[in-house]
């Protein structure tokens, strides 16, 4: 039994030390909103924070995160995380919504660290998230909607 | 938990209990009412809660082009309901109440027409339910119906003062005639349709609560993960599943027709049963192509007549006596899905039943297809719709691979659940390709510059040669020449041949399915005579378009608006492409920037678009943003490449899909209409290639004619 702390909760995890933290969060915990795409962090649908920053989960061993808290889509209450909800929500980015969780989550972890990022380094924050519905123009708009939000 | 089902028995019983979960007639039940005709049968797809609340029942698998906005919103336009009380879930697979209007008794969503063949079956839904409340009404209160209004889920009756809310009288409701005929708004009318009315499902897909079939669980339930062969066509020989058992949590290994199944307590414990296999593939049937000998093939192919698809006067005289030919050939390969959620389902085998949960696209192909695998009565299965996190056509599958797959399992392991899980591995190496194809196009001008002839060959694998009930192999199957054998320039002289080889390597309808290599080849090559002529490129097809006014609209407008013959700076281009796919007309002029070494950028997108009545015009804007992106990224970089029968390319650092920093600015016009509404899914996806191959044209002087691009140089 390992301890995680998963959205300010503690949990006593069977998982052995070598599961990916995504399949943990899943499986074992029941968060669903982080989602599974490729197991190979290419794609970005799985990041959560560990610690306050951006990790891709599918290739995060359970044994490498150990006592740092981990929050997930479902944790993310942050007054950044319901602005980028907000402006998500107001621009209707989603088409399938399958990467979405990843998408929001890179927002956060964008505009905590940079309040007022310009075109070029949203584009370089969200490039780490593949949609194949490519919501990018609405996910642009999100992102500088959630920074007038928190202005 | 955000779960969108309908279980027949329970929708049935909800029905016919009193006090909750109110639903419109009562004529559920019985042979007679089996029989009546879908379109006028409200209950089976409105249901109306005393708490007000509306729920539509959407046969439509919402995969992110909208359904479960869109058809509501026709539905909640004519009963005069109040939006913020709709609700959408999906409707069981029933293909008597929930078939395609457009497909026959099938039941199934493609071809961009949810909304084209829904559209009037759910305005009558609406209004057919809006009547009966309205009777009931007039009833309780002895006025006429004429003299009640209804706004905004409020019967009211004016001159007595009395009103009162939908879910007051839906009980009552339920005993009133459902009315054989119903009158329908004035377009003038509407009020939710054409407006932006909030996507139903945004809310749910923002915050991670949406459940798709990766996420959705049952007590108990297993996770199976199988072992594919590498080659189509191989199958097992021989197994050695010791260290699989062994492996703690591991529940079942079982052999498939189509590879070796592990079943364990969750997916991690599943990967790794399935890593500690030992299977010895038979292949003795296995396809050992290349994409390259494939190519070579066509090409020898495209050197002979085929099947003819059309013939428009003498082609070939008209090429002979022409004062200037052009010919080109445009090569395109097999394309991936690559959905973001891999393919999946949930299924449980009980009592000699299944039960099913997930994105199901195409619900008669499904039933036919488990029907058969587990050889139970289609009776005995029940399919429950969740929402799936893309598809481009994959889920709808002509053999259910994946479903197909899912079922075995369960029926092995009767009274469990069984989550399959294909990795993104998996899934990018199960065939179903958009078909490699080869275009052969040959064009003659006359003295003038005037397009004389046309005479065009298309070399690729039928897709509808897949389907349970295939077309004879002497014919055209039209989704091998769909946009090449019916566009609407005015040329004298056209041919379009087809060449549909037999080959061991499954193939599939693919966003736009044949429109997208025939729109490219067409609108590139027409583009090639333009210039070859001296000519303008939108001055030639405006010229040519003397009989097709919605497709020379949607031109004229996009021309405007990108700003046509404006000059731009060195190093940019603009090229324009139009392309009529699903009964909807689009445009794009599409500008490029390319720099010295050849890369390129696309800058700008300007999109126009002709879906007759836009429903909800927000949603049409996506779909159109959404169909530029996905046709740029297969236009960048996507391939999938056979060597020796095995696909090279299984993950997104081989297989790359577009990502955000190469995604242009998009604006997308649509054209006023009140035309009965079309496709918006995958109408975008066509045009945009050829407007960026045009503009790299225009840019460098280089034509490409090879897909992907990878340089313009």
């Amino acid at each position: 039994m390992a301890r995680l702390t998963v959205n300010t909760v503690d949990h006593d995890v069977a998982s052995s030390p070598d599961t990916p933290l995504l399949w943990v969060l899943r499986d074992e915990l029941g968060l669903t909103g982080t989602k599974y795409a490729c197991g190979k962090a290419l794609c970005g649908a799985c990041t959560v924070f560990v610690d306050g920053s951006p990790v891709r989960a599918c290739v995060t061993p359970l044994a490498a995160v150990g006592r740092r808290p981990v929050t997930t889509i479902e944790g993310a209450d942050s007054r950044v995380a319901e602005a980028v909800r907000r402006a998500w929500i107001e621009l209707e980015v989603a088409q399938c919504g399958y990467c979405q969780s990843g998408q929001v989550m890179s927002a956060i972890a964008l505009l905590e660290g940079n309040p007022n990022p310009d075109a070029a380094a949203v584009d370089r924050a969200m490039d780490g998230n593949l949609c194949r519905c490519a919501t990018y123009a609405r996910i642009r708009r999100a992102v500088r909607r959630a920074a007038e939000l928190l202005a | 938990m955000n779960v969108f089902l309908v279980d027949r028995r329970d929708f049935l019983r909800l029905g016919l209990a009193a006090g909750t979960g109110l639903v419109l007639g009562v004529r559920l039940a019985g042979a007679a009412d089996d029989a009546a005709p879908a379109a006028v049968t409200p209950d089976v797809f409105v249901r109306i809660g005393e708490d007000d609340t509306v729920t539509v029942i959407v046969k439509h698998i919402e995969f992110g082009q909208g359904t479960f906005t869109g058809l509501p919103t026709v539905v909640a336009e004519e009963l005069d309901c109040d939006w913020s009380r709709v609700r959408a879930v999906g409707a069981p697979a029933d293909p008597a109440r929930y078939a395609n209007l457009n497909w026959g008794g099938a039941q199934g969503t493609g071809g961009s027409s949810s909304m084209n063949n829904a559209y009037t079956q759910m305005r009558r839904a609406g209004a057919t339910a809006r009547a009966m409340l309205v009777a009931a009404a007039a009833r309780a209160w002895q006025v006429r119906p004429g003299e009640i209004t209804v706004h905004r889920g409020v019967l009211r009756h004016a001159a007595s003062g009395r009103e009162a809310r939908f879910g007051e009288f839906a009980a009552a409701a339920r005993a009133e005639a459902v009315p054989k005929n119903v009158a329908l708004k004035d377009p003038a009318d509407f009020v939710y349709i054409g407006h932006d009315l909030p996507r139903l499902d945004i809310p749910a897909k923002s915050d991670g609560s949406a459940v798709y079939t990766q996420d959705f669980r049952l007590p108990g339930m297993l996770t199976a993960l199988v072992a594919h062969p590498r080659r189509f066509g191989a199958g097992v020989a021989r197994v050695d599943d010791a260290a699989a058992r062994a492996v703690d949590g591991v529940v079942e290994v079982l052999t498939l027709p189509s590879g070796v199944a592990v079943v364990a307590r969750d997916f991690w414990t599943a990967r790794k049963g399935r890593e500690a296999l030992a299977v010895e593939w038979d292949e003795t049937k296995a396809c050992r192509r290349s994409s390259d000998d494939i190519l070579d093939q066509y090409r020898t192919l495209a050197a002979q007549p085929g099947l003819v698809a059309r013939a428009d006067g003498d082609a070939a005289g008209a090429l002979a006596a022409a004062a200037t030919t052009l010919d080109a050939d445009y090569e395109f390969p097999y394309l991936a899905h690559a959905a973001m959620e891999p393919m999946n389902a949930v299924a449980r085998f009980e009592n000699g039943a299944l039960e099913m949960w997930y994105g199901v696209q195409g619900q008669s192909l499904d039933l036919g297809n488990l029907s058969r695998a587990l050889d139970i009565a289609p009776e005995r299965i029940t399919l429950n719709m969740l929402y799936a996190g893309g598809s481009f056509g994959r889920r709808s599958h002509f053999a259910s691979d994946y479903a197909v797959e899912a079922a075995r399992i369960a029926q092995a392991l009767p009274g469990r659940a069984v989550k399959l899980v294909w990795t993104r591995e998996d899934d990018l190496r199960a065939g179903a390709y958009r078909p490699l194809n080869l275009h052969r196009v040959r064009g003659g001008l006359d003295t003038a510059g005037n397009v004389l002839a046309w005479h065009h060959r298309i070399v690729g694998q039928s897709i509808r040669a897949g389907l349970p009930k295939p077309p004879p192999a002497d014919q055209v199957d039209h989704t091998c020449v769909e946009g090449a054998s019916n566009f609407t320039y005015a040329i004298p002289h056209v041919r379009v041949e087809s060449h549909q080889p037999t080959l061991d390597i499954p193939v599939l309808w693919w966003r736009s399915v044949g429109h997208t290599h025939t729109a490219f080849a067409v609108e590139t090559f027409l583009d090639e005579l333009a210039h070859a002529a001296g000519r303008d490129p939108l001055a030639l097809r405006r010229e040519l378009l003397t009989d097709d006014p919605r497709r020379r609209a949607v031109l004229d407008l996009a021309a405007e608006k990108a700003g046509w013959g404006e000059a731009l700076p060195a190093g940019r281009g603009r090229g324009l492409a139009v392309h009529h796919s699903f009964k909807t007309w689009v445009a794009e002029v599409a500008e490029v920037t390319v720099a010295d070494d050849g890369s390129f950028q696309v800058d700008r997108v300007v999109v126009a678009v002709d879906c007759g009545v836009a429903i909800n015009p927000s949603i049409v804007r996506a779909q159109m943003q959404g169909g530029v992106g996905y046709a740029l990224s297969a236009l960048l970089g996507e391939a999938v490449t056979l060597v020796d029968g095995v696909a090279q390319q299984d993950n997104f650092d081989t297989y790359p899909l577009l990502r955000c920093s190469q995604m242009p600015e998009v604006e997308v016009h649509i054209v006023p209409s009140r035309e009965h509404p079309s496709g918006v899914g995958e109408p975008a996806v066509p045009p945009l290639a050829p407007a960026v191959g045009n503009a790299i044209f225009a840019a460098t002087g280089k034509r490409l004619r090879r897909l992907p691009f990878t340089t313009a140089a």
